[in-house]
């Protein structure tokens, strides 16, 4: 008699796995061939950590909001309140809820929560602090992320792969600093002038701030900084010369939640 | 009848059942409208005549070039550029040397020319006209890359300067 | 053994008829939320995870609970288990694929999902919670069939399938530690930042899922001819009792440590589940009815009259299901997420279209549920006859 059901199910079964498996240990067996080789451009700037120094003794409201356009200028960053169809209009809380921020602005108690006092100067009180991504040296988001989609580079910036990004959020979850921000809904339709020398991203990926890392390999310096007005100080920490290891000798700065061993490189001068 | 053996190793009564081809009408009749629906695709073009793609070369970029060239050469391009894009998203975005540069960003190719690895920078400057160029072959073997959700083709950026 | 899903009464073919349509109905708005994005759901920014990784934060704790009848069977001999470990490990089958499902839905890129494979890394929790997952829905599902397709032609199991059942056993815990693992060891949200994390959830796990599996015991006694027993139930019952004091022991410690340290950023989140935080307090209603229920409970299944009458048991059960689905679905999530890390408080409240997706996926496991339920107990059916302990 011929084969009965379980030994069809079996069979078929192991073909299917021979099948895709065979072409599987094809592709790593005999990988796509690239004879040619990958250079660094002359100017780009190298570091061994990148950090940044936040001057708030400095800095003032309209300085903050050139440092926010800037950044969501050249990395077309979608302002959900502003649609380029008017039709696309969101209510104000959903706004809230599908904000993608990559820099943005906040009040001490909430930059730098638990370090709050009931007796604060009133200049602190009411100052507006620049919070973004703070590329810590121990990055609590790198260490959850399931494919290595976000990873920590030599140079102490923590990127973003958004080819690799699958969407869980666990990165969020993991950032205790509210870093990051996913697209909940395509951006394409909240970017009106769009950046044509940097990709937009599409729905289902994560984001937040690479240290323009794209701007660094041409030699220039991230957007925020070169729109600060000086308030903002980028460099390498370890090179003793550098502008944010000359700020740090001389004023005392403080990071947001250095209790929590991630380590941050921003420095903020109060 | 002891001649049956299933996996269990208990011997069973071989069941006795007439040899005949049960339901067979509706067995052909299924398998004739599976085969028709299946086959549709081929017999439903049948005499169409679907013109081969026809990439144009002609943007305002290309023109301009002494050298018509690409990165690298136009047959191997047409059978690896997907490849060639993949290793450069990989060197620039995931890169990480330990000596030297943060990130590796230029191309050499084998005759010694250097590029930025970049798809929109580099490869949409020339080829700035995607619809009728890289949606021509696309199009034809009905692929349908996933880059151009989050990367720019240039075409909108070249419209606005011609229109200056 | 599958053609025995195929035929049953027509109350089986209406209730697969009715799950099919939910699950149809799911998958349609499914589609939607691929299009649009996830903002159909109610999840944002600050709140990034939501009723998705609840459900599946649950079902994980649920499934693990096969492991109840199986050790005590396996492991110790309690023979009058044998009746029912086919139902606790084709619950634990459903409750796993629901928890992949509910992990998929909420992707943001499910056509990457194969990523986690091709880039394995072994630092991320979730990386190992796929694998602990897969590994033991395919543990359950080859086991179960295969002791159920040997009790059918009445004789032993092949020789392999013991080593996977003692592998099953340490690996049930080892599912809802490593989910417990995902939240418990972020630096950055205080309310999961704890030791007890991972006893919690298996403390709820083993009180949630015998609750279940009494319950549909209770349901295959009714409707058809295999009667689970009654002293099975009873054990369950026993199980479910203590599951569920620890439980509420574990809450208890968890309000000490918070509040008589009174370290303000982990006091936060207990304020907002139970009296509410500048002014939003939309889970407070529901915290205070799943704490207040689940102690009440807890009291109740002490007296042996409240468990030995299966109609008290049987409220007795859905309570335990529905506070620790409350506790666990709706507080752990939010909990976590409100205060977001600047302190702030933007509330979450699931959408109609993510409700809608989640009873899809609730009613498809129900369906492999009711599906490999109608061939187990037919199976039993056939070999035993009609009910008799």
């Amino acid at each position: 008699m011929g084969i009965d059901r379980r030994q069809f199910i079996r069979i078929a079964g192991i073909s299917t796995l021979l099948g895709l498996g065979g072409k599987g240990a094809w592709e790593l067996l005999f990988p796509g061939q690239l004879e040619a080789a990958f250079l660094a451009e002359p100017v780009a700037l190298k570091a061994k950590r990148w950090a940044m120094v936040v001057d708030m003794t400095k800095m003032d409201d309209a300085t903050a909001k050139l440092c926010i356009q800037a950044c969501n200028r050249v990395h077309n960053v979608p302002d959900l309140a502003n649609p380029i169809n008017p039709k696309d209009k969101v209510p104000p809380e959903d706004k809230v809820r599908w904000e993608v921020k990559w820099i943005w602005t906040d009040h001490f108690h909430s930059a730098f929560p638990g370090a709050e006092a009931e007796f604060l100067p009133e200049r602190v009180k009411a100052l507006n602090f620049l919070l973004l991504c703070n590329h810590c040296d121990n990055p609590p988001c790198v260490r959850v992320c399931p494919t290595k989609a976000t990873f920590r580079r030599d140079d102490g910036i923590v990127m973003m792969d958004m080819h690799r990004c699958i969407g869980c959020r666990y990165c969020m979850a993991g950032c205790p600093f509210s870093a990051r921000s996913f697209n909940w809904r395509d951006p394409r339709p909240f970017i009106k002038e769009v950046y044509q020398d940097f990709p937009t991203r599409e729905i289902g990926v994560v984001e937040k701030c690479n240290f323009c890392a794209e701007r660094l390999a041409k030699g220039q310096m991230p957007a925020c900084v070169e729109a600060s007005r000086g308030t903002l100080l980028f460099g390498d920490l370890s090179e003793p010369r550098s502008p944010v290891r000359e700020a740090l000798k001389t004023y005392f700065a403080i990071r947001r939640k250095p209790y929590l061993g991630t380590n941050p490189q921003v420095y903020y001068i109060v | 009848m002891a001649d049956y053996k299933n996996e269990f190793g208990v011997f069973a009564e071989r069941p006795k059942v007439e040899k005949k081809f049960y339901d067979g009408n509706k067995i052909i009749v299924g398998l004739v409208i599976f085969f028709a629906i299946v086959t549709l695709p081929f017999w439903k073009n049948v005499g169409k005549v679907i013109p081969a793609p026809q990439p144009k070369l002609d943007t305002p970029a290309i023109a301009k070039l002494t050298e018509k060239k690409c990165v690298m050469p136009t047959d191997w391009m047409r059978a690896n550029h997907m490849q060639l894009l993949i290793d450069w998203r990989e060197e620039v975005v995931r890169s990480q040397a330990q000596s030297g540069p943060s990130d590796f960003r230029v191309f050499e190719s084998p005759d010694g020319r250097k590029f930025l690895a970049s798809l929109s920078n580099t490869c949409m400057n020339c080829h700035s006209n995607k619809t009728q160029f890289c949606d021509q072959c696309h199009n034809y073997v009905a692929v349908t890359p996933t880059c151009w959700g989050c990367h720019l083709d240039k075409e909108l950026k070249v419209a606005q300067v011609e229109a200056k | 053994m599958l053609e025995k899903a195929l035929v049953g009464s027509k109350r089986y073919y209406v209730l697969l008829a009715v799950l099919l349509g939910l699950m149809a109905l799911g998958f349609l708005i499914y589609l939607r939320q691929l299009s649009f994005g996830l903002g159909i759901t109610g999840m944002g920014r600050d709140v990034s995870w939501g009723f998705y990784i609840a459900q599946f934060t649950y079902l994980v704790g649920v499934a693990a609970s096969a492991v109840m009848v199986v050790l005590p069977y396996y492991l110790h001999d309690y023979k009058a288990f044998g009746r029912v470990t086919i139902l606790g490990e084709f619950l634990a089958v459903g409750a796993v694929t629901m928890c992949l499902l509910f992990i998929v839905a909420d992707l943001g890129r499910p056509d990457r999902l194969l990523n986690i494979i091709k880039y394995p890394t072994p630092n991320s929790v979730l990386f190992w919670d796929m694998i602990v997952l897969n590994v033991y829905l395919l543990l359950n599902l080859v086991t179960g069939w295969m002791v159920l397709e040997s009790e059918r032609h009445e004789v032993p199991p092949p020789k392999w399938v013991k080593p996977l059942i003692f592998i099953a056993i340490p690996w049930a815990p080892s599912i809802h530690t490593v989910t417990a693992f995902l939240y418990a060891g972020l630096p950055g949200r205080g309310y999961w930042l704890t030791a007890i994390m991972a006893p919690r959830f298996l403390s709820s796990a083993f009180a949630a899922g015998p609750a279940l599996l009494i319950l549909l015991c209770l349901v295959v006694r009714r409707f058809t001819k295999f009667d689970p027993g009654r002293e099975q139930i009873q054990s369950l019952a026993k199980i479910v009792t203590y599951a569920i004091l620890i439980n509420v022991f574990f809450f208890f410690c968890e309000l000490f440590t918070v509040f008589y340290s009174q370290i303000p950023d982990h006091m936060l989140h207990f304020q907002y589940l139970f009296y509410g935080l500048e002014g939003h307090g939309r889970l407070v209603p529901w915290m205070w009815f799943s704490m207040l229920g689940m102690i009440a409970t807890a009291i109740a299944l002490v007296f042996p009259k409240v468990r030995r009458n299966e109609n008290t048991l049987a409220l007795a059960c859905g309570m335990v299901v529905i506070t620790t689905w409350i506790d666990k679905g709706l507080g752990l999530m939010t909990g976590g997420f409100v205060p977001n890390p600047l302190e702030k408080v933007t509330e979450y409240w699931p959408t109609v279209p993510e409700a809608l997706i989640t009873l899809g996926v609730w009613a498809t496991g129900f369906f492999i549920i009711t599906i490999l339920y109608k061939v187990a107990v037919s199976v039993k059916e056939e070999v035993s006859g009609p009910a008799h302990w």
